[in-house]
């Protein structure tokens, strides 16, 4: 169910490498460096939600109070 | 049929944090950590059969409901720390990975005194 996530942080960190060299041969590279910036960040929120789900259900699940 | 479904999700995964992984290492490490945690959540009502079964066997068993749930949590556990620690490994930090594995080796024991005085007791009552 949550595969398309998986899919979507693969397209995410794919277009995101591809921006940073491009705008690296435009010769501006703090920009290169905040786009991969933000693309690191968009992933995490996505992958902490995930993770607070799987938490979430192991405690449920083992009785890890 | 499940099996076959997470083994196709887990190739392409890896191909595509091959893929990645040159040039944006972090993201790559992000798609291993996603993809453990699809797989676990789909084994979870896998999982929560065997419980439901454990539980019963020792309902019928009539073991103290206390050990039971103390086993589950040094499950929980053990398994929380073996995600991190793999994680931390694959990433190329082991010594986090190391530190996580002993915080969740003191855990378990501090979890299992009572079981263990349990014990005790039972073998000081069987001395004469």
């Amino acid at each position: 169910m949550e595969v398309d996530i998986l899919f979507k942080i693969a397209a995410i960190g794919i277009v995101i490498s591809i921006l940073s060299k491009v705008l690296d041969e435009a010769g501006r590279k703090e920009q290169a460096q905040m786009t991969t910036l933000v693309g690191v960040v968009i992933v995490l929120m996505m992958v902490i939600q995930l993770i607070s789900q799987l938490f979430s259900s192991v405690k449920t699940m083992f009785q890890l109070y | 049929m499940e099996i076959i479904q997470i083994v196709g999700l887990c190739l392409v995964t890896t191909i595509l944090v091959v893929l990645i992984r040159e040039d944006r290492p972090e993201i790559a490490l992000q798609m291993s950590i996603v993809v453990g945690i699809i797989i676990f959540l789909r084994m979870i009502d896998q999982i929560l059969a065997v419980v439901e079964a454990l539980r019963d066997l020792s309902q019928k068993a009539n073991i103290n409901n206390l050990y039971i749930s103390i086993v589950f949590k040094i499950i929980g556990i053990a398994y929380i720390a073996e995600f991190g620690s793999q994680i931390c490994k694959d990433a190329g930090s082991s010594s986090i990975a190391s530190k996580i594995e002993l915080a969740a080796k003191i855990f378990i024991i501090v979890l299992s005194f009572p079981i263990l005085m349990a014990v005790m007791d039972l073998i000081l009552q069987i001395l004469p």
